[in-house]
């Protein structure tokens, strides 16, 4: 029926539908998770209300999405041995346990301190509920330690051998753990989802300033949110330009890839648009500035740039996708460092709070975050192409050996469940912010279940007597 | 480089962890995905919505332990790891699926007014299709996995046949017992009666059930005939199959004078008896009959570190667990007074 499906590509495509659907829950929530810390701290501080109630709205959302994350999260676990058996066989000795650290010491935590967050009002005093706010956001922050310290040793491999079988053993854990891209991807990342989050926050809180709903929480909002957007938005360009230097050191391939250069040469231009064509290796109607790739990369306008023509066609990756995700990405953070400067003037002239265009822009901004860390990782991630693990695994040696039947079932069956469900979360999150937050007393934590019974009663079930 | 192997046996301690870890996911998760199994079957709205909240603030974290085992096998016996997943594709696959309709139907749920039915049954439909994928996913490893050097040798199907199919429909009834049993001890009135009916029904097809695969295991492999049967074994293992006899009238006696702990935890009991029945079984193999635990152990190093952690962890972890349990003790009430 259909013998020519090749379980290799649809294994790929499965993998980046699943992980890229993932990644969204993460980028937003780490965010999420440490804002809502920050206001259940300035409600304990200041005792105004309006913290409260901001906090009571957004953990709703933050529920409905960290769901959707756990859900989609679990998934991944199981791809590697189902889909890249041969990958889980070589490697597992380096990647198993940094997985395992990663459920060990994150995933339980936020898990478990998940449920008092939620439904513990109440039921354990003030302080107790702050410190299972910090301890879910501390959760999230040390679950991204552990996956992108994996994730950057696939990238940049160190403090291993290759022993029999092809098997690759560890012979530092400090170096695998702490390899060199890592650093720069860990501080690439959280701050990338925390301007996610922030993003998220500011277009809902501009919505309600546009419409002149919930002005106090909206205020609360659009103010905490701009200052994410002053501040943070520029520290990730610099954080990013050091994480490109890095990668120019150590897969110097996907940094051509990131320009469309081919030809190794100093004074190397930068190209702002053009289309790359692999099989001509050129890039067509490019749009050059000259010797800024030189600068940029080297610091020096007349520096040596690698061109892809270095490496034979087997070893280069997709370059059209690298160059476009890039730009994608680059040209987002640029959207959110021009919405901090704007947010920055009208805040001295004293206008940030009723220029109706802003709002609107800021709304139009609500996917930012979103669309730049999904361009980020296929920066990444296609750019490490042909390899799985950089320069020592091939992806193509990675894949489970199987029929392309099996896989074409699950990856049509990923689409369909993905889209009905999360297409639901999105459906149920629009919603909670159409109707904001409740000046209401909470019902929410209470969850509906009844307060803990006296220690008499409970002596009394025990003992077995008929209650 | 940091290696424990001289002073442990690595291979050994870890086959134990990973055994220990899918056992407190098989009881934990297996109580909330049995009331949803249960769940359509409720006599209604008000008794959904409490049997809803008895398990909302855990069940995040029980499946963690599904997470954990994952895991644990990549990390501990990568080989192991390497050849399951692929032999056990689409069962995976699907209970996979499985867990995801019914993990979000908890928080859609109660945000849902018109669709809320859609959710009823996305966790009901969600958690049944776990469950059986999960029974049936044991009833294919107890028949053996075809392996060819370090891959899984055999066809996409080759998990499903009647055995399968009837240890997968054999565990919705487990996880129903538990299910129903857990809603016996976290709710009264109205619920509490219905789940005792149901734990009584649901209790002699898991009776029928675990006989079925007590008498057919042996018969059909040779070796773990000859494991139960030959003295003097018999004499040290008759005590599994009389201490799970007994806990089937301590759990049917429980249920009808009124207990409300005891049934939960003497379920429990059959659980871990009915595991330790397999596991002995099984021993040593990890991939059955073809890979041993030692065989897919991975480096001694890698054993090591992760080792060091979950030594350092495992205590805490299990120690909030417990700390969440108790803040959310006591009986869950109807009032879905969510968002």
């Amino acid at each position: 029926m259909l013998e020519n499906v090749d379980p290799f590509l649809l294994s790929r495509i499965q993998f980046a539908f699943t992980v890229s659907f993932h990644i969204l829950f993460p980028a937003f929530t780490i965010g999420l998770a440490s804002w809502l810390a920050v206001l259940e701290w300035r409600w304990l501080k200041t005792g105004d209300a309006v913290y409260a109630e901001v906090y009571r709205m957004w953990v709703k959302i933050f529920a409905v999405t960290f769901g959707m994350g756990v859900v989609s999260g679990v998934v991944m676990s199981f791809q590697f041995g189902t889909n890249w058996s041969q990958f889980s066989d070589r490697a597992g000795n380096l990647l198993g346990p940094l997985l395992g650290y990663e459920v060990l010491t994150a995933f339980f935590l936020e898990a478990s301190f998940l449920g008092v967050m939620l439904f513990g009002w109440g039921r354990v005093s003030p302080k107790m509920h702050f410190a299972s706010t910090i301890i879910v956001a501390l959760g999230t922050l040390l679950s991204a330690f552990w996956i992108l310290s994996a994730n950057s040793w696939m990238q940049t491999p160190q403090g291993f051998r290759v022993g029999e079988n092809g098997l690759m053993v560890p012979t530092d854990w400090l170096e695998v753990i702490f390899n060199p891209s890592f650093p720069y991807r860990f501080a690439h990342m959280l701050v990338a989802a925390y301007l996610t989050c922030a993003f998220v926050v500011a277009g809902v809180g501009g919505y309600y300033l546009w419409r002149s709903r919930h002005v106090r929480h909206a205020r609360v909002m659009f103010g905490m949110a701009m200052i994410m957007a002053v501040f943070v938005a520029p520290m990730q360009l610099v954080i990013g330009d050091f994480h490109g230097l890095n990668t120019l050191e150590h897969q110097p391939a996907k940094v051509a890839a990131m320009e469309g250069l081919w030809e190794t040469q100093r004074g190397a231009p930068l190209n702002l648009f053009g289309w790359p064509d692999q099989d001509a290796e050129t890039t067509r109607y490019a749009v050059e500035v000259p010797n800024l790739s030189s600068l940029i990369l080297t610091h020096d306008p007349n520096g040596e740039v690698k061109g892809l023509k270095e490496w034979p066609r087997e070893d280069r990756p997709p370059v059209a996708w690298v160059f476009w995700s890039f730009r994608a990405m680059v040209g987002v953070g640029m959207l959110m460092i021009a919405t901090g400067i704007i947010a920055l003037v009208l805040f001295i002239r004293k206008r940030l709070f009723d220029t109706r265009w802003f709002h609107l822009w800021c709304m139009a901004m609500t996917p930012a975050g979103f669309v730049a860390v999904l361009a980020g990782w296929f920066v990444t991630e296609i750019g490490r192409q042909p390899y799985i693990v950089y320069g020592v695994m091939r992806s193509v040696e990675a894949v489970t050996p199987m029929a392309g039947e099996p896989v074409l079932m699950s990856l049509t069956a990923f689409v369909f469940t993905y889209a009905f469900v999360f297409g639901a979360g999105t459906y149920y999150i629009l919603r909670l912010i159409a109707r904001g937050p409740s000046t209401e007393e909470p019902t929410y934590g209470s969850h509906g279940v009844d307060q803990p019974p006296l220690v008499t009663q409970l002596v009394k079930e025990s003992g077995g007597k008929d209650v | 480089m940091f290696d424990l192997s001289g002073l442990v046996n690595l291979p050994l301690i870890w086959y134990g962890l990973i055994i220990t870890a899918v056992i407190l996911y098989v009881i934990l998760d297996g109580f909330d995905l049995g009331v949803g199994v249960l769940f359509p079957f409720a006599p209604s709205d008000r008794c959904r919505d409490r049997m809803m909240n008895s398990i909302a603030p855990f069940w995040d974290g029980n499946e963690t332990w599904l997470v954990l085992g994952g895991g644990g096998l990549f990390a501990a016996f990568p080989l192991a790891y390497a050849i399951l997943m692929p032999a056990l594709y689409i069962p995976v696959t699907v209970m996979l699926l499985g867990l995801i309709f019914r993990g979000v139907a908890f928080e859609f749920r109660f945000k849902a007014n018109t669709s809320k039915r859609i959710w009823d049954y996305a966790f009901h439909f969600g958690s049944l299709l776990a469950s059986f994928m999960q029974g049936a996913i044991i009833g294919a490893a107890v028949q053996g996995v075809d392996v060819a050097g370090r891959r899984f040798a055999g066809g996409t199907f080759d998990w499903l046949n009647a055995y399968s199919i009837m240890t997968g429909v054999a565990l919705i009834f487990g996880y129903a017992l538990l299910g129903s049993t857990w809603v016996v001890m976290k709710t009264d009135g109205e619920t509490q009666r219905w789940a005792r009916k149901s734990a009584s029904y649901v209790l002699g097809f898991v009776g029928i059930f675990l006989a079925v695969v007590s008498i057919s295991m042996p018969m059909m492999n040779m070796d773990i005939r000859h494991l139960w049967f030959s003295t003097p074994n018999i004499y040290y293992l008759l005590p599994i199959p009389v201490a799970t006899l007994a806990l089937f009238i301590l759990i049917w006696h429980g249920l009808h004078t009124g207990r409300e702990f005891r049934p939960f935890f003497l379920s429990i009991g059959v659980f871990l008896s009915g595991y330790a029945g397999i596991g002995i079984s099984l021993w040593p193999w990890i991939v059955p009959f073809a890979v041993t635990y030692r065989q897919a152990a991975a480096a001694p190093e890698s054993q090591s570190l992760l080792l060091v952690g979950t030594v350092v962890m495992l205590p805490v972890v299990l120690g909030y667990t417990a700390y969440c349990y108790y803040i959310f003790r006591g009986k869950a009430s109807h009032e879905s007074a969510y968002g």
